[in-house]
């Protein structure tokens, strides 16, 4: 198929940045969308012109490096996928196809279609872990017993990949959905119990510091997840929060 | 609770709060205006009894009046802050695929509330209090003898553009509490198996008590 891409173009954090348009010729759909992209980059460069800048590291949507806000969605039109894991097919011969940087405050685009998005990781450093001493004799986890349900909703909540979705998706650039999975990774589990109050204040606290949005439930950040997860997660962190503020 | 309403979460559960008390206030505003279609003289006595108590006009009028100022306030400023949080907007957002027009639209489906409840001060609220607390008047009575407050209401939807006004802000009501009414009980952290069933229930009521409303001003219009 042929297609028409409206880029965006930026040369580094100051630049005002622009869409740029290219033609691109001869895409099969079964590429996928990164791989449409390499293709384009290979021709720039035989050009002589600058690359187009964007992210991307496992290429099987779990790492959740690649980003891009294609035709005004998170990770494009398909459901379910990351960006890596999205194919042309869900494209038709023809098409004009918007491709531009996740965009929130707290997510400042670096290079063209490359976002910092190191916020999320020091949302993490505030507490999205466990402390455990290590010694030469560990204990098997699997010694402390763990309610099923909770054990389910647990694993769900730790599919998260960090990927950014649900904050470039939200209209209010909210991370909640992000830090509900983080928080609720641990908080349904005994070993994440012991340091669940200093964690979601501190995770929380982080996050408003970032300069992420509030949540207003629009629910946009469910939709695009590529790892579906639950806005519940998001409804146990507020409890977790109301109920840590009121302790701590 | 040091900073709680300082905080992000903290900020949305307070909104939830004072939408939670906005719309059992709704619910107890539309019992009473309903009385109006089936009997004058309940509507009156209600509204005399609502009218004079000291503890409805000294209490819970303040902290009605409190409520909703804090509500749209609040709803302003996390507005603000949530557009701060994404400075350069996208060239093409597809916001339909992911979520509904009301979840995206609060702010201007709560503007044209409170562009309304301008109206319904002018109308309702400042003639009340003005004839009781200027003029002195708690007796609630025409020159002829009987209760004022029907004849007021009554006569008030004569008017077709007023009545236009009131539908089309129940509208928006509609709009505002078909995603508010949910969205309160999720910012509250009420969001799990057991109260999925209230999905259900907030559809009613966004949909029913404001279509209660239309019903009251399009019969008071029209029996005339
Ligand atoms: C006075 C004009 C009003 C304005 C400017 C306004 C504005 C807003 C805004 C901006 C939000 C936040 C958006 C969100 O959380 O999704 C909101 C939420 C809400 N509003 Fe209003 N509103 C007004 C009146 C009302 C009234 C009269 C009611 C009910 C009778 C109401 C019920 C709600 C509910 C239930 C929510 C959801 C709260 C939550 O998500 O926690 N609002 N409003
Ligand atoms: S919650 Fe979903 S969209 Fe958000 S960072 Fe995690 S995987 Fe990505
Ligand atoms: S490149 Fe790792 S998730 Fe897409």
């Amino acid at each position: 198929m042929n297609l028409t891409l409206k880029i965006w173009r930026q040369k580094n954090a100051n630049d005002k940045g622009k869409l740029v348009d290219y033609k691109i010729s001869d895409v099969s759909p079964d590429m996928s969308f990164l791989e449409m992209l390499d293709v384009l980059n290979e021709d720039l460069i035989n050009k002589g012109e600058d690359p187009v800048a964007f992210d991307h590291d496992c290429r099987e949507g779990i790492c959740g490096m690649c980003s891009l806000y294609i035709n005004g969605e998170a990770h494009g039109p398909d459901r379910g996928v990351t960006t890596c894991q999205l194919h042309m097919r869900m494209f038709k011969d023809g098409d004009t196809i918007f491709i531009e940087p996740f965009r929130a405050t707290a997510f400042p685009v670096i290079k063209d279609l490359v976002v910092d998005r190191s916020s999320f990781d020091r949302i993490q450093h505030a507490g999205g872990f466990i402390s455990v001493n290590t010694s030469g004799r560990p204990v098997d986890a699997n010694n402390i017993p763990v309610n099923k349900h909770d054990a389910d909703e647990a694993f769900e909540a730790a599919t998260c990949i960090g990927c950014g979705a649900c904050v470039a998706s939200c209209k209010n650039s909210s991370a909640m959905l992000f830090v509900g999975a983080k928080v609720s990774q641990f908080a349904l589990l005994p070993q994440g119990k012991v340091e669940a109050t200093e964690r979601v204040l501190n995770m929380v606290k982080q996050m408003d510091e970032e300069g992420f949005g509030n949540c207003t439930n629009t629910g946009a950040c469910e939709v695009e997840c590529p790892k579906g997860i639950s806005l519940e997660n998001i409804a146990r962190m507020n409890r977790e929060y109301l109920a840590a503020s009121l302790k701590g | 609770m040091s900073g709680i309403f300082n905080s992000s979460i903290g900020r949305k559960f307070a909104m939830a709060l004072s939408a939670f008390f906005l719309m059992i206030f709704l619910l107890q505003h539309f019992a009473i205006n309903i009385l109006s279609v089936f009997s004058e003289e309940a509507f009156n006595s209600a509204s005399h009894f609502m009218g004079t108590f000291w503890v409805v006009q000294y209490i819970f009028q303040p902290v009605l009046i409190f409520g909703v100022i804090f509500h749209f306030i609040m709803g302003f400023v996390l507005e603000i802050r949530n557009r701060n949080a994404r400075k350069i907007s996208y060239v093409k957002n597809n916001g339909g695929a992911n979520s509904t027009w009301m979840s995206r639209n609060m702010i201007w489906s709560g503007l044209t509330i409170l562009a309304f409840l301008v109206l319904h001060f002018i109308d309702f609220w400042i003639p009340e209090i003005s004839t009781k607390y200027f003029q002195g008047d708690m007796t609630g009575l025409l020159p002829d003898g009987n209760f004022r407050y029907y004849e007021e209401l009554h006569h008030k939807f004569e008017n077709p553009l007023r009545v236009a006004a009131y539908c089309l802000a129940f509208v928006f009501l509609s709009l505002h509490l078909l995603h508010g009414f949910n969205s309160a009980f999720q910012s509250v952290g009420a969001n799990n198996k057991y109260t999925k069933g209230l999905k259900g229930f907030g559809k009613a009521y966004a949909i029913l008590i404001p279509l209660g409303f239309v019903f009251i001003a399009l019969y008071h219009h029209f029996n005339h």
